[in-house]
């Protein structure tokens, strides 16, 4: 049972998701039971994966019992195995939000769960063909709850969602199909070997496929200018929807790029081909102000929220590029800790529009006082995302900040320090609106309708899931040094260069 | 130049099809046709796929007595999971068109457009 951990943390949610389905003929209400009771074994069984990770190291599972180069391998070792707790924690506590908020039908949870087997499926594959069809489970599952909301508009948003993606995927397969015809192998740990040998790392072959399998990533992790899906689909989504997806699926199509970077591509490919990188830290650093830029005209607060991710997925692939040991410890604590401090924001933002129907940064004004536990936790998210310590948000960017001193790099610490006075601009401009402006909505807002007709528009639950995320939010910090000991046994050659 | 089209054509009929796909995707203004765009495009990948995989005189890779050389089946069994993959996409997206459609009453993208921001 033990030594089969990593493929059961992949079935439980897909069997798991057909329950719901099944069970909506009978009875509407069954979908949430079931998914709460798949997600918290779901989330002891990461909870175990990663504690073993950490004891005894790299966890390698063959499955179907064919051996790693021809099989499809699944692994875990720490860096994958901090996403996969991730995953399976958010997705339990977004779930808490979605018992009052969510739509509340049996294919929702479905689908819902379906996204959680997908992303746990990226993040501890070891085979890249593997890695496209989760990719595909993830995409499919998303656009599926991104069109789950009553507008219409939610079709439209998730169609053009669903298009943009599409494309970024295919790309990522033809990029598969290159590595294929270089070196004959899909296996991770088998393309890194071959790579440097049977193709050399400067061939056609081998930086058309990079470019390709890079390019096809981004899209899925919304850099500057391949993000235009995310700000319609996370506005439009409904609220637990859009407060999963921005925690959880751009999170994880980034820890691909890294794993494509540093587990196939390896370290040395971005030291014998430096247009490489330079081209990836390129793009980083443009999307960090670029996404900056745009979140400070956005006046839809939820807009300004996705489009604040396109800017800080910036940091955390611009860390990941440089590649120094302290810079990627970085950029994996602030992957974890952007996922937690955005899924919380999305989620706050829900309460206060239902508690008071405020949706754009001139309506913020003045509500601290009306929904003060939200706001709060608002506020505290927002400063720790600008980078405030304790915050996980500074630990996070102190680290990418160091690789790229240490990397000399000048140009990018310019930009990675600038990133966090921009973050300030769009942030601390809601924090003063809340609670230091004259409030712009006078009327009491007559609650959104609810669903289940319990006559209340929020719940205890809701509030809890913002307040701990805030909580988490600066409570992670205690977790970096445990993390970095994690990674730095588990992660030898990409770490102790 | 002929002989090269004449040698790789099954590469050039790749490159067609991925540039007849994304081009209709980015520019088609039909709802619909950009999903067929997206089909074109995705075959053309396909293609790729099976063209890597083949090899001249190979038979197909089932064993039997006297057989090989035979061409790779590991690409073929790739491509049948992306067409799967490609026909679930295929499925969602028209799913979407349809609400789209009954919801606005159109599928011409400009027309969407105003609708939607307005």
């Amino acid at each position: 049972m033990i030594e089969h951990l990593p493929v059961l943390l992949v079935v439980l949610p897909i069997i798991g998701g057909a329950i719901p389905l099944a069970a909506s003929l009978v009875s509407d209400r069954a979908g949430w039971p079931v998914a709460t009771v798949t997600l918290i074994g779901q989330a002891g069984l990461a909870g175990l994966l990663a504690w073993t990770v950490g004891t005894n190291g790299t966890v390698s599972y063959a499955v179907g019992g064919f051996a790693a180069p021809y099989g499809i391998e699944l692994v875990v070792d720490g860096l994958s195995g901090a996403v996969a707790l991730l995953v399976a924690v958010v997705s339990l506590g977004v779930l808490a939000y979605s018992r009052q908020a969510g739509p509340h039908s049996g294919p929702f949870y479905g689908l819902y769960l379906l996204l959680v087997a997908g992303l746990t499926g990226m993040t501890i594959t070891g085979d890249v063909f593997n890695l496209y069809v989760f990719l595909e489970i993830t995409g499919l599952a998303a656009y599926g709850l991104v069109a789950s909301g009553r507008d219409a508009s939610a079709a439209v948003a998730a169609l053009k969602y669903l298009i943009i993606g599409t494309v970024g995927a295919s790309l990522y397969l033809l990029g598969i199909g290159y590595l294929l015809a270089a070196t004959g192998t899909l296996n991770m740990a088998d393309l890194a070997t071959k790579l440097g040998e049977m193709a050399a790392y400067d061939s056609t072959l081998v930086l058309t496929a990079f470019g390709l399998m890079v390019g096809g990533l981004t899209v899925k992790v919304a850099l500057f200018p391949l993000h235009t899906w995310q700000p319609d689909a996370y506005a439009n989504a409904p609220d637990t929807v859009s407060a999963f997806i921005s925690a959880l699926v751009s999170t994880v199509s980034a820890y691909a790029l890294a794993r494509l970077l540093f587990s196939v591509f390896t370290v040395e490919f971005l030291t014998a081909v430096p247009v490489a990188r330079w081209a990836l830290v390129g793009l980083a650093c443009v999307s960090i102000i670029a996404g900056s830029a745009l979140a400070v005209s956005q006046d839809s607060v939820q807009r300004m929220l996705a489009y604040s991710s396109v800017s800080q997925f910036g940091l955390v692939i611009a860390g990941f590029a440089i590649a120094t040991p302290l810079a990627v410890i970085g950029a994996t604590v602030h992957l974890l800790g952007h996922a937690v401090m955005k899924g919380g924001l999305f989620a706050a933002t829900g309460v206060i529009e239902r508690k008071t129907g405020a949706t754009t940064v001139s309506g913020y004004a003045g509500m601290g006082s009306r929904v003060p536990i939200s706001a709060f936790a608002f506020a505290v998210l927002s400063l720790a995302m600008v980078g405030v310590p304790p915050a996980v948000g500074f630990v996070g960017k102190w680290y990418i900040v160091l690789g790229a001193v240490n990397a000399e790099n000048w140009p990018v610490v310019a930009v990675l320090l600038a990133s966090t006075l921009l973050t300030l601009a769009y942030f601390a401009r809601l924090v003063e609106r809340l609670y230091f402006a004259e409030a712009t909505i006078h009327t009491e807002h007559d609650e959104a309708p609810v669903t289940d007709g319990s006559g209340q528009a929020i719940s205890f639950g809701m509030i809890a899931v913002v307040v701990i995320a805030a909580a988490l939010a600066v409570a992670l910090t205690a977790a970096v040094p445990m993390l970095e000991q994690v990674l730095r046994e588990t992660l030898p050659p990409l770490l102790n260069q | 130049m002929f002989e090269l089209l004449n040698s790789h054509y099954n590469y050039f009929a790749v490159m067609l099809l991925l540039g007849i796909g994304l081009y209709m995707l980015i520019e088609s203004r039909n709802l619909v046709k950009k999903v067929i765009g997206m089909n074109i495009f995705q075959t053309g990948i396909f293609l790729f796929f099976i063209t890597l995989a083949f090899r001249a005189g190979g038979n197909p890779p089932i064993i039997k007595e006297g057989g090989g050389p035979y061409v790779s089946p590991l690409p073929h069994v790739l491509i049948l999971t992306a067409i799967v993959v490609g026909v679930s996409l295929t499925a969602v997206a028209l799913a979407l068109i349809i609400r789209i459609y009954t919801e606005y009453g159109t599928l011409d993208e400009d027309k969407l457009k105003q609708l939607y921001y307005d």
